[in-house]
């Protein structure tokens, strides 16, 4: 075994049991705790995907801001009923049955196609026409440039077993990326006007107005 | 003498890894581990080391601020071993945890915040050649490590079962967090006049003479952005006069009012490792990194071919030694930061929570966003008005020696560094391998 | 156990998409809710960027991650905002007690 399959293993594992564990738990802070363990994990395998800058990125946002949020949200939303809510177990018996049949369902489905001749079909990826000199293949400056629309070129081969190199230009993704800042800002202003202080209903009025035990 | 240069560099570059050394007797995955343990065991003594030197900078500095001498017994006059024996007093307490705590998350908060926070330093070089691990993306890592304290406090706080932990810990995850923001945007202002995100190229590209080559200097809008960021990293390590989660006179102790002994000492430690921390990125980002700034080392560079070969091949001793002295320069200039860190918290007033938050959200946010932007704006200002995109030198990107460039994996086929004595394993990047 | 294929990272997804899915319906507090959408997003993100390393998608995987990232921390925002309103109307996150039209 490899390093790099050690390590795959490790963070795998650990990736699918703090998964397992956010299910598991019954405190919600200990399922928070689970799912930073959970998304750690898949930040280390990005970083073995060679993707270092979506790896930083899932540190950063998903793990440092919005799971901040979540607890932020168990936080001011303590004062209510018991911290431990189960579902019955007929419910997550039937969960657990379709979850699994799904699981199943995709393992199946990735079993049976092979991925080696779908790679040796495409063409791997070469690193020359890379757009400065000295950089790694996947690094933000190669990131920077696919967003513009300059890929790095793709050597397959053609019928004689020649490696042939196709450079590749497609259209950049710089207008999604604004259209989703945009997208982002709208949502955070409407976020914040839906959280804005509002009257809190008593505890004793939802009783009387919903007649007994619900 | 630039074909000199060249080839002393040359000569001097490819280096042997810690990881291939061990290879030659061991099998490789226990190499790799047994490197990866020596990185560790070398980062964290310099990460231990600091907070205790800090910690004693900060009793003496604080003492002479309010005319008083400071620890003056322990250790000879002027108390040396005050920190290591307060650590051996608080390694005896007891380790208590509260009833009404959730004991299994109470036990992991202090090694949350201070794994985050030692982690930081994994990406950051202290001089050429000498970091752990040579990211490309280097600064926005150490940006991003340094967002995870957050989770820290928060369940420390929450965890301790008590109010006064849980108002601190709220306090202070909102402070944090807020001042993430302008603290990456800050610190995006030199990286845009340098065009990368590597931080050993950014060390690099600021040799020479001090006032043309550091990155604060290279626009107005750097200058400025030097003592925002500053300020906001004050704010982001908690310290006075930002230090609401802490504050001895309103909330006990804050996040960590049922904290004692060695996880109390933790969260201590984590602190001045983050000052370190923010201290050291300041330095490499602005203040030219590990190089004096009057061209001594340009002088010296003979030097680096002394030695060739001693004790393994392509290890040379004049080269160490030349490395050793940017360490040095690295180290007393964040040093001199933390230094301003902890004078300006002995001297001003500490901040209300609103106040806290208002300065953020409405003075220095919308502050470093327009530095960004003249920032972006400056080489269109300057070629449209100069015909250049830089004010005084060559280009930035221009600037990096051979030694740098031949220094990514991938060009040489494996990783190696100026023999260093921290060379760059990068064992974690399967790419620059199985290529 | 030779060298880590594409298919092992469709399973790792795979299995991170069932576990969000189970924690999504089995959950009854409003956040837990939440989390498993978190980890269902970060199976899609997985799943991208293995494909863009393995396959001729290249950086496109990596780019779709990241509009993943950032749509999820939207999506967040939002859901917590909506869960802020729902508590300031039932008095508990308990979703099963939303069981009324009445506002």
């Amino acid at each position: 075994m490899t390093i790099d399959a050690l390590l795959f293993w490790i963070f795998a594992a650990l990736a699918c049991g703090g998964a397992l564990g956010v299910v598991l738990a019954s405190r919600i802070v200990r399922m928070a705790f689970w799912l930073v363990v959970s998304l750690g994990s898949v930040a280390a395998l990005f970083f073995l995907l060679n993707a270092e800058f979506l790896g930083a990125a899932q540190l950063l946002i998903y793990v440092g801001g919005t799971i901040v949020i979540l607890v932020f949200g168990v936080m001011l939303t303590a004062g209510g009923a018991a911290p431990r809510l189960k579902a019955t177990p007929g419910e997550s018996l039937l969960c657990i049955a379709v979850a699994a049949s799904l699981f199943g369902l995709c393992l199946f489905t990735v079993g049976s196609v092979d991925w080696v001749e779908v790679a040796r079909r495409q063409g791997s990826i070469s690193h020359e026409n890379r757009p400065t000199a000295g950089t790694v293949g996947h690094g933000t400056h190669a990131l920077g440039s696919a967003l513009v629309g300059f890929r790095p070129a793709v050597v397959t081969t053609n019928k004689d077993g020649q490696p042939v190199k196709q450079v590749v230009l497609q259209t950049g993704y710089l207008l999604p990326f604004e259209i989703i800042s945009v997208h982002l800002l709208v949502v955070l202003l409407g976020a914040a006007y839906l959280a804005r202080p509002k009257q809190r209903r008593e505890a004793g009025a939802i009783a009387a107005s919903s007649g007994g035990p619900a | 003498m630039v074909s000199r240069k060249a080839e002393v560099r040359a000569a001097v570059v490819p280096g042997e890894t810690l990881e291939r050394f061990f290879s030659g007797w061991i099998p490789p995955i226990s190499a790799f581990f047994a490197a990866a343990f020596v990185h560790a065991l070398l980062l964290f003594h310099v990460l231990a080391v600091a907070p205790l030197f800090y910690i004693w900078l900060e009793r003496k500095v604080s003492a002479r601020i309010q005319d008083r001498l400071g620890p003056t017994r322990t250790g000879g006059r002027f108390g040396w071993l005050q920190t290591v024996a307060d650590g051996i007093k608080l390694i005896q307490k007891e380790d208590l945890c509260p009833g009404a705590a959730d004991s299994v998350l109470f036990r992991i908060a202090p090694f949350m915040a201070t794994v985050a926070a030692f982690m930081a330093m994994v990406a950051l070089p202290v001089s050429r050649g000498w970091v752990a691990v040579s990211l490309e993306t280097g600064a926005f890592l150490i940006l991003a490590l340094l967002s995870l304290e957050v989770l820290g406090i928060i369940l420390a706080g929450y965890a301790s079962g008590s109010k006064w932990a849980l108002f601190g810990a709220i306090r202070e995850a909102a402070q944090m967090v807020s001042y993430e923001i302008p603290l990456a945007i800050c610190a995006l202002v030199p990286l845009l006049a340098a065009g990368t995100l590597n931080l050993m190229e950014v060390g690099e590209m600021q040799s020479g003479f001090f006032l043309t080559r550091w990155l604060i200097f290279q626009n107005p809008f750097c200058f400025i952005a030097f003592f925002v960021f500053f300020t906001v990293a004050t704010a982001s390590v908690k310290r006075a006069p930002f230090d609401l989660a802490e504050a001895e006179s309103e909330l006990v102790a804050g996040f960590h009012t049922e904290y004692s002994g060695l996880r109390w000492s933790l969260f201590f430690m984590a602190e001045y490792a983050s000052m370190f921390t923010v201290s050291s990125i300041a330095t490499l980002l602005f203040l030219g990194g590990w190089w004096t700034g009057f061209g001594i080392e340009d002088l010296l560079d003979p030097l680096r071919t002394w030695g060739l070969g001693i004790p393994v091949k392509n290890f040379s001793v004049g080269n160490y030694l030349l490395n050793l002295f940017g360490c040095v320069v690295f180290l007393v200039k964040a040093s001199l930061l933390v230094t301003v860190q902890i004078w300006v918290r002995w001297t001003l007033p500490r901040l209300r929570i609103d106040q806290v938050m208002t300065t953020c959200l409405k003075y220095l946010l919308p502050m470093s966003c327009v530095l960004f932007l003249g920032a972006a704006a400056w080489p269109l200002l300057l070629t449209s008005t100069l015909g250049r995109p830089i004010l005084f030198g060559t280009p930035l990107g221009d600037r990096l020696g051979v030694a740098v460039r031949v220094t990514q994996p991938e060009l040489q086929g494996d990783e190696a560094s100026a023999g260093s004595i921290a060379a760059p394993p990068s064992p974690f990047f399967i790419g620059s391998r199985s290529r | 156990m030779g060298a880590i294929g594409l298919h092992h990272y469709m399973m790792i997804s795979a299995f991170l998409l069932a576990t969000g899915i189970t924690c999504m319906v089995t959950k009854r507090n409003a956040i837990g809710i939440l989390m498993g959408i978190e980890l269902v997003l970060n199976a899609a993100s997985l799943n991208f960027v293995a494909l863009g390393k393995y396959t001729r998608l290249g950086l496109d995987g990596q780019i779709f991650s990241l509009f993943i990232i950032v749509l999820a921390a939207a999506e967040a925002a939002i859901a917590l905002a909506i869960v802020l309103n729902y508590y300031n109307n039932f008095v508990t996150i308990d979703v099963d007690r939303g069981d009324e039209l009445k506002g």
